[in-house]
């Protein structure tokens, strides 16, 4: 038993050792713990940092995916765009359809321009009542780097077929050149190289009717050069097989060149609300054996000699700002001067006459067009021809007399146009007009013209 | 009489020699891409632009002074998307010039360089004039005044090699100047988000798409289609439903519609500039955004 207090001491005293080693090596933990927290919220603090990063780079991968998504958008998108136009390759097909009713006081068969030889072109209105107008199919594309070719094809109301138009053009052939072969129409004045569907009045001028029988269709070559001048300044010049009046080549057999075109044009801006282009066209051809009937007395007539036509040509047009969409004002003229020389040949059944023939004919139409508001527009026009005092040698040595050649007798054929069109899209149009044509002197012939033209197709160029 | 002859040709041979100073001539369509190209090339370009902001750009004749510039052109700079389908390809063909047929480094389109919104799913004309390659009138996002800006530049560049890195500067500072200026106008439209308003026509499309505007109705029934006196009294009634805040016109746009319908509903009808030089303050691109911002906060307020 008396081991248990020396045990007891011995424990206190091992306690109380215990107790003051532990006041140091508490101080030693505590300062541990200190360092270990210092430590811990160091880490902590790194480890927090390291997961801001790792947010951010996770926030910044999410709009690097949202870019990449974008982008893979995009790309689809032009992956996409190719195969909406897989079929670019076709060519531009645009399609015109026109159509009118018409209302004569006068048999249109019976219409002529006195004093002038006939061109044999069609004369219109064609007649009375409703009349289909003719339909055009123009089929275009570029063919190469080099060229562009059209094709235009006219679907008469008869069902014939003509082609109006089928050439080939040099793309970018640069320095201001441009050439074209092929069936096309002259650049000679204004309207001539404008398409029906782009007149502005339902029929042609009166000039154009009897120099060219409407137009002047080329089976030829054309060259054209724009000057590297601020003012626009182009000179053309076409060699071909006349297609039309006033030159004939029936017989295709004669090589060399028998038709020759030049012009000029000039146009710029006065201002930003005014353009305008002017020109002076020439054209020359031999005509051979240019024949035309004399129904009113069973004779055939020819001519063959130079025919020779100079045109004068302005377009002047207006819109406030230049902005044409509401309002604008277009003025236009054109002056023609033909004088033919050569020989006459007067043939009936039995006999066939032959005489010098000399003539100097000239006529000139203008018109203002007028858009009051959008779709809506006024037009008035005067055309007036002069035949001319034809020197037939036939007449002055009495072989004939003015009888015998009715056709030719000197007359001064003039019309006043009115018409008024509404337009509910660049697409379509629809027109009234009314002419009082005096081509002839023994009647004035009131015509009414109601009147639609559209397109379908490929979005044609709006032509100055 | 010789005198008189060598005066013409004196004049003559001026006319023919004025434009040749600058190193690129540049023909832009439209006034947005004209300043764009003179914000890059400063003084080395001389920058014809074909149309003003008072005109209709899908309303433009292929006319003789512009086949005139179209000649000496080095750089064509269309907006594309078929704005100007109906008169540039004749200017183009016409013009001579082989620099700047389409698919060559002279003929560039904005267009082809941003994203198109309004890409038609149906293609047909009874819906207007729909354009088949989507919405033009990119230019009224700024975001996409930058790319078109960039492939400008670089096409810059490439044409007159000589002052490439005048372009390339050029454009950098003008990218510098617009990022900082599109914070801006960012900062200041954000009041506009979410506006509902009614356009004449969808010229305005981009702008809404980036300010977060939405666009309720057009005042034009269908695209190029003047807006009928039975559409306008639809919008009317369609304002007590889904009422919209203001109208918005370009400049080329005739103001008796949307004045109509402002008058009758009472909204304000907001002439934007649409594009360099629609009003006297959007004298440039950064004028053309700081004017459009500032008068849509004004009929906002």
């Amino acid at each position: 038993m008396m081991y248990k207090p020396f045990v007891m001491a011995a424990l206190l005293a091992a306690s109380c050792g215990a107790q003051a080693a532990d006041a140091a090596d508490l101080a030693a933990i505590r300062s541990q713990i200190n360092e270990m927290k210092q430590s811990y919220e160091q880490r902590i603090a790194a480890l927090e940092e390291k997961l801001a990063q790792a947010e951010a780079a996770a926030g910044r991968a999410e709009t690097v995916a949202g870019k990449a998504e974008l982008v893979a958008n995009d790309a689809s998108l032009k992956v996409r765009q190719p195969q909406t136009s897989a079929a670019a390759f076709n060519p531009e097909i645009s399609l015109i359809l026109s159509g009118s009713y018409t209302n004569l006081t006068k048999d249109p068969r019976e219409r002529r321009l006195q004093g002038f030889i006939p061109s044999n072109g069609e004369l219109m209105p064609e007649g009375r009542s409703f009349n289909l107008g003719e339909s055009e199919l123009a089929i275009t594309a570029n063919i190469d780097p080099l060229f562009r070719g059209a094709l235009r094809l006219a679907l008469a109301p008869d069902n014939t077929l003509g082609v109006e138009e089928a050439s080939i053009q040099t793309l970018g052939l640069g320095e201001g050149f441009n050439l074209k072969a092929g069936r096309f129409r002259s650049g000679i004045g204004y309207l001539n190289e404008l398409h029906p569907h782009e007149w502005d009045f339902s029929d042609a001028p009166l000039p154009y009717q009897a120099f060219f029988g409407n137009a002047l269709g080329m089976d030829g070559v054309q060259v054209r050069w724009l000057a590297p001048t601020p003012v626009f300044l182009e000179f053309g010049a076409e060699t071909a097989r006349a297609m039309s009046f006033p030159a004939t080549d029936e017989a295709k057999n004669k090589n060399g060149l028998m038709s020759a075109a030049a012009f000029v044009h000039l146009g710029g801006d006065v201002g930003v609300s005014n353009s305008w282009r002017g020109g002076i066209s020439y054209f020359a051809s031999q005509p051979k054996d240019r024949s035309y009937d004399d129904p009113l007395n069973g004779v055939s007539n020819s001519f063959s000699g130079r025919s020779r036509t100079w045109i004068a040509d302005l377009l002047w047009k207006w819109a406030p700002n230049g902005n044409s969409k509401v309002t604008n004002l277009k003025l236009q003229g054109e002056y023609f001067r033909r004088t033919e020389t050569g020989d006459l040949v007067y043939d009936t059944a039995s006999t066939a006459q032959q005489g010098a023939y000399r003539n100097a004919q000239s006529g000139f139409y203008a018109q203002a067009v007028y858009q009051f508001m959008p779709n809506w527009r006024i037009g008035y026009r005067y055309d007036r021809l002069s035949s001319g005092a034809a020197d037939i040698e036939l007449l002055n040595n009495g072989s004939l007399t003015a009888a015998d050649l009715p056709l030719l007798a000197h007359y001064a054929p003039s019309r006043n146009t009115l018409m008024v069109d509404w337009s509910p899209s660049e697409f379509s149009r629809l027109r009234l007009q009314y002419a009082q044509d005096k081509s002839r002197p023994e009647a004035t012939d009131n015509q009414l013209w109601l009147q639609y033209v559209v397109s379908m197709g490929a979005h044609g160029g709006h032509k100055f | 009489m010789k005198t008189i002859s060598v005066r013409f040709s004196l004049a003559l041979l001026s006319l023919i020699s004025l434009p040749a100073c600058a190193a690129l001539n540049v023909f832009a369509t439209v006034p947005e891409w004209g300043a764009l190209a003179r914000e890059i090339g400063g003084e080395q370009v001389r920058v014809y632009t074909a149309t003003t902001a008072f005109q209709d750009p899908h309303r433009i004749e292929a006319k003789p002074s512009l086949l005139a510039q179209a000649r000496q052109a080095n750089l064509v700079v269309a907006a594309g998307a078929d704005l100007e389908v109906g008169w540039l390809p004749l200017v183009l063909r016409d013009s001579g010039n082989s620099a700047i047929q389409a698919g060559r480094p002279g003929y560039f389109e904005a267009a082809s360089f941003v994203n198109r919104l309004e890409v038609p799913s149906v293609l047909d004309r009874s819906h207007g004039d729909v354009h088949a390659a989507g919405n033009p009138h990119i230019h009224l996002d700024p975001r996409n005044v930058l790319k078109v800006g960039e492939a400008l530049s670089s096409r810059m560049a490439e044409l007159d090699v000589a002052n490439a890195a005048v372009y390339k500067a050029g454009f950098r500072a003008f990218a510098g100047k617009w990022q900082t200026a599109m914070a801006r106008w960012e900062r200041e439209a954000a009041p506009l988000r979410g506006m509902p308003v009614v356009v004449h026509h969808s010229s305005f499309l981009y702008l809404a798409h980036w300010l977060g505007l939405k666009e309720v109705s057009t005042l034009e029934p269908k695209p190029g289609v003047e807006p009928s006196s039975g559409h306008l009294r639809g919008l009317l009634a369609l304002q007590q439903t889904t009422p919209a805040r203001m109208v918005l016109r370009t400049a080329y746009n005739q103001d008796g519609p949307s004045q109509w319908l402002a008058g009758k509903s009472g909204i304000p009808a907001v002439l934007l500039p649409y594009t360099v030089g629609g009003t006297p303050e959007a004298k440039d691109l950064f004028g053309l955004f700081d004017d459009t911002v500032q008068r849509l906060l004004k009929a906002a307020r």
